[in-house]
C-alpha cells in the first residue's frame, strides 16, 4: 500500500517537473561554440544558412540561424524573450527608436562603439553613415541612452516611387521621362483611368507607409527643421504647410490616381498588382526588387523619387538601415557574436548577400556589382532620412491620428483642414500629458 | 497519521493548483496590476499611474469607444441575422428531411475554419481590386449594375460586410446548440398540441420557443462574448481598422501593445473590456432567469 502511494506521489512529482521543464530558457545553456541568432527575413533564409556553414567551416564556431516570421510575430517573440531574459546571442529590434532605447536601457543590447572604433574605425567606416545612424544614439537625443552604436546594419533600404515602363509605353508616354513634378503626375490620372488601369498602389492599409509618404512631402514642402519643430510642438499641425501635405492625398484621389482599395491594401497585394502590370505606379521599399523578381521576372520598371511639389526644399525619402542585428549584452558568447557580425558585414559576405537576395548591402564597398534597378534605389540614399535618426519622435497617438486622418481624406469623409485640426487636438493632448 | 494523509492529499492536488495559479491566477492579477502602470513591455521597471490609464480610456479615447460601438453593431447582426439563421436551419434539420446529416456537416464547416482564412477567402470573393470580384460580377450579370459597390473600402458598407461574413462563419455553433436543444424536446408535446388542434405556427410558438429559452440565452451569451472579441476576421477581410470604421476593441488593444508599446494602457483596456463583457453577460443571465420564471 505504502509502495503504491509512494509511486503515485512520485508520478505526480514527475508530471509536475515535466510540465515545467519547458519553461526555462534556451540560450543560456547553449554551448560556447554556438552562436544563436533569431531573424525574420524569410527571403534571406537560404543565403544566411549558407553563410553560417561557411563561418563554421572557417572558424569551427557553429552559427544557428532561427527564422521567426512574419515580422510582427518576430517582434512579439523578441519582446517576450526580453521580458524573460531569454534572448539569443544575436537578435533584431523591429519598431520605433524608443522601443530600441527601452531594450538598451533594460540592459539587453551590447554597446558596439568600442568594436566599431577599433583599428581607427575600420568596422564603422565600411558602412553607409546613414545605415549606421539608425542604430546610433547621440547625446542630443531624447531617449536617455548612453551615446553609442548599438546595432549592426546587415543591409540598407530606401522607399521610393516605382513606375512601370511597359505601361508607360502603352499609355503613349516616354518610359525614359517619368514625372518629375507632382502636377505632372496628377495630370496622368485621367489617362490611366481611361485605360482601365490602377494608378498608384501601396500598402496603405498597413498605415506606416502612409506616414512615410506624407513625411516625404512634408520635408519637400516645409523642410526638415519645420517638421522637427512640429514634433517638438512648436509648429501646429494646422499650419498651412501641413494642410498642404494632407491635401496631396485629396488631389491624388480626385485625379483618379489612387487605387480604389488603397486604404485597405496590404503591401503584399500592392506588390502583386504592380508585378502583374495592373498598376502604373507603386510606392515601395528596395526589398521589392527581390519580391517582383519572384512574381514577374520580366517586369520592366524604374525607381524614382516621389515627384516634388515644391522647389523650396529637397524631396526626402525614408531610408537607411534595412535590417540590423543587435548583440545580447547578457550573452556569454557576446565576443564571438561580435566577431561573427564583423565577418557577416565584411565585403565578400555582403556582396554574396546582395547577389543572392537583391537587397542593398550595408557595406558600401560591396556595391560595385548590383543590378541597375538596385543602383537606382541605392542612389536614393543621398536624400534618405528616417524618423529613427531625427533624435526625437512623434507620439504614436499623433502618428495614428495623421494616418487615419489621411485615410479619411481619401474616403472623402474629411477635408485636409479638418484632419489638421483633429491631429492638432491629439497633439495638444499628448503635449499636456508629457508636461504632467 | 491523519495529518500525513491530509498532506498526501494536498500533494496530489498540488500540480493542478500550481498549474492553475501559474497559468490563470497569476497572469490575471499581473494584467490587473499592469493596468495601473505605464509599462512599455520591455523595461524591467515601470511607474505607477494610478487610475490614469482608466481615466484616459473613459474620457480621452474616442477611438476606444468607437471600437466598442463597432463591435456592438457586429454583435447586433450576429444576435439577429446569425442566430435566426442558425435557429431556422436547426429547426429544419430537426424535422424528417432528406440529407439532414449531410446538412449538419456542411453547416458546421465554416466555424471550424480559421478566421484569417475565411477573411482572406471572402476578401477574394468581395473585393474588386485584388479579388475575383464575384459579387459585383454577379450583380452585373443579373441586371443590377447599380448595386455594384466597393463593399470593403466604403466606410458605409465595410462594417456591415464584416458582420455578415462573421455571421456566415459563426452560425454553425448556434446551429449545433439549437439542434441539440430541439432534439431534447419530447415529441409527445408536439403530438399533444396537434391533438388539441394547434397548427405548425402555434406548436412552434407555444411548445418550441418556451422550451428553447435556456438554449437561446446560452447561444446569445456565447454569441456576444465571441463576437465582441472578433478581430482576426477583420484583419483578413479589411487589413486593419479602415480609418476607425472597422476597429474593434481587440484591435485597439493590439494597437496599444504593438503600435504604441503601451502595455500598461493595453492592460487597462483589456480590463475595461472584460468588465463590459461581464456586465453584458450578467444582464443576459438575469434576463434569462426572468424569462424562465
Amino acid at each position: 500500500m505504502a509502495g503504491r502511494k509512494f509511486g503515485l506521489v512520485f508520478l505526480a512529482l514527475c508530471m509536475f517537473s515535466f510540465i515545467f521543464s519547458g519553461c526555462g530558457g534556451s540560450s543560456k545553456e547553449s554551448a560556447k561554440s554556438t552562436i544563436n541568432i533569431w531573424y525574420w527575413m524569410t527571403d534571406r533564409d537560404a543565403p544566411l544558412q549558407q553563410l553560417a556553414k561557411n563561418y563554421e567551416a572557417k572558424t569551427g564556431i557553429k552559427v544557428n540561424f532561427e527564422l521567426f516570421a512574419p515580422s510582427d510575430a518576430y517582434s512579439q517573440k523578441v519582446r517576450a524573450a526580453a521580458q524573460g531574459f531569454n534572448l539569443p546571442d544575436i537578435f533584431g529590434v523591429l519598431g520605433e527608436k524608443r522601443d530600441f532605447a527601452s531594450y538598451i536601457k533594460a540592459g539587453h543590447v551590447l554597446d558596439l562603439t568600442p568594436y566599431m572604433d577599433a583599428d581607427a574605425g575600420k568596422w564603422r567606416n565600411c558602412f553607409y553613415a546613414k545605415a549606421l545612424e539608425v542604430n546610433e544614439f547621440t547625446s542630443a537625443g531624447v531617449y536617455d541612452v548612453k551615446p553609442g552604436v548599438y546595432g549592426v546594419p546587415v543591409d540598407i533600404m530606401t522607399i521610393q516611387m516605382l513606375y512601370n515602363k511597359s505601361l508607360f509605353k502603352t499609355l503613349g508616354l516616354n518610359p525614359k521621362k517619368p514625372p518629375v513634378t507632382f502636377d505632372e503626375m496628377i495630370a496622368l490620372g485621367p489617362k490611366i483611368k481611361e485605360a482601365g488601369l490602377q494608378g498608384f498602389v501601396s500598402g496603405w492599409g498597413e498605415l506606416w507607409m502612409i506616414d512615410c509618404f506624407a513625411n516625404n512631402y512634408a520635408f519637400n514642402i516645409m523642410g526638415k527643421d519645420k517638421v522637427l519643430a512640429t514634433l517638438k510642438g512648436e509648429v501646429p499641425y494646422t499650419d498651412p504647410d501641413w494642410v498642404k501635405v494632407f491635401s496631396i492625398f485629396k488631389e491624388m484621389n480626385n485625379a483618379g490616381l489612387l487605387s480604389k482599395s488603397i486604404i485597405t491594401m496590404v503591401n503584399k497585394t500592392a506588390e502583386q498588382l504592380f508585378a502583374n502590370e495592373k498598376a502604373v505606379f507603386a510606392f515601395n521599399g528596395s526589398w521589392c526588387v527581390n519580391v517582383y523578381k519572384g512574381m514577374n521576372p520580366n517586369l520592366d520598371y524604374g525607381a524614382i523619387l516621389p515627384p516634388k511639389i515644391s522647389e523650396k526644399f529637397p524631396m526626402a525619402i525614408w531610408g537607411g538601415a534595412g535590417s540590423s542585428f543587435m548583440v545580447n549584452a547578457r550573452s556569454k558568447n557576446k565576443e564571438e557574436a561580435v566577431k561573427f557580425l564583423q565577418w557577416l558585414t565584411d565585403t565578400e559576405q555582403q556582396a554574396y548577400l546582395a547577389q543572392e537576395t537583391n537587397n542593398l548591402p550595408a557595406n558600401k564597398n560591396s556595391l560595385s556589382k548590383i543590378p541597375e534597378i538596385l543602383a537606382q534605389f541605392a542612389k536614393g540614399m543621398e536624400v534618405a532620412t528616417h524618423p529613427n535618426v531625427w533624435g526625437l519622435s512623434e507620439s504614436s497617438a499623433v502618428i495614428e491620428a495623421v494616418d487615419k486622418g489621411i485615410q479619411s481624406i481619401i474616403l472623402g469623409e474629411k477635408t485636409p483642414e479638418q484632419v489638421a485640426a483633429d491631429v492638432q487636438r491629439v497633439k495638444e493632448r499628448e503635449l499636456a500629458k508629457r508636461k504632467k | 497519521m491523519r495529518l500525513k494523509s491530509t498532506l498526501e492529499n494536498y500533494l496530489f492536488i498540488l500540480p493542478a493548483v500550481v498549474i492553475f495559479s501559474v497559468f490563470y491566477i497569476i497572469p490575471f492579477f499581473y494584467v490587473f496590476m499592469l493596468g495601473f502602470t505605464d509599462w512599455d513591455g520591455i523595461m524591467p521597471a515601470w511607474n505607477w499611474v494610478g487610475m490614469g490609464n482608466f481615466k484616459e480610456i473613459i474620457l480621452q479615447d474616442p477611438n476606444w469607444w468607437q471600437s466598442m460601438l463597432n463591435a456592438g453593431w457586429i454583435t447586433v447582426i450576429a444576435l439577429t441575422f446569425q442566430n435566426i439563421l442558425a435557429f431556422l436551419l436547426a429547426w429544419a434539420c430537426d424535422r424528417e428531411i432528406r440529407l439532414k446529416n449531410f446538412y449538419r456537416v456542411i453547416f458546421f464547416i465554416p466555424p471550424v475554419l480559421s478566421e484569417i482564412v475565411v477573411g482572406m477567402v471572402w476578401r477574394f470573393i468581395i473585393n474588386d481590386v485584388d479579388g475575383a470580384n464575384m459579387i459585383n460580377r454577379t450583380l452585373t450579370q443579373i441586371g443590377l449594375p447599380n448595386l455594384v459597390h466597393n463593399w470593403l473600402s466604403d466606410p458605409k458598407t465595410a462594417l456591415t460586410t464584416v458582420a455578415i461574413v462573421h455571421s456566415w462563419k459563426g452560425f454553425g455553433w448556434g446551429f449545433l446548440l439549437f439542434l441539440a436543444g430541439l432534439q431534447t424536446i419530447p415529441r409527445e408535446l408536439y403530438e399533444a398540441a396537434r391533438v388539441d388542434g394547434a397548427n405548425a405556427w402555434q406548436s412552434f410558438k407555444n411548445v418550441t420557443i418556451p422550451l428553447m429559452i435556456p438554449v437561446i440565452v446560452l447561444v446569445a451569451i456565447l454569441t456576444v462574448l465571441g463576437t465582441m472579441q472578433a478581430f482576426a476576421l477583420i484583419i483578413g477581410l479589411v487589413g486593419g481598422e479602415l480609418a476607425g470604421h472597422t476597429s474593434v476593441p481587440v484591435l485597439r488593444i493590439l494597437a496599444s501593445m504593438r503600435g504604441s508599446s503601451r502595455f500598461g494602457y493595453a492592460c487597462a483596456q483589456a480590463i475595461t473590456f472584460g468588465v463590459v463583457l461581464i456586465v453584458i453577460s450578467f444582464i443576459q443571465y438575469r434576463f434569462s432567469k426572468k424569462a424562465k420564471a
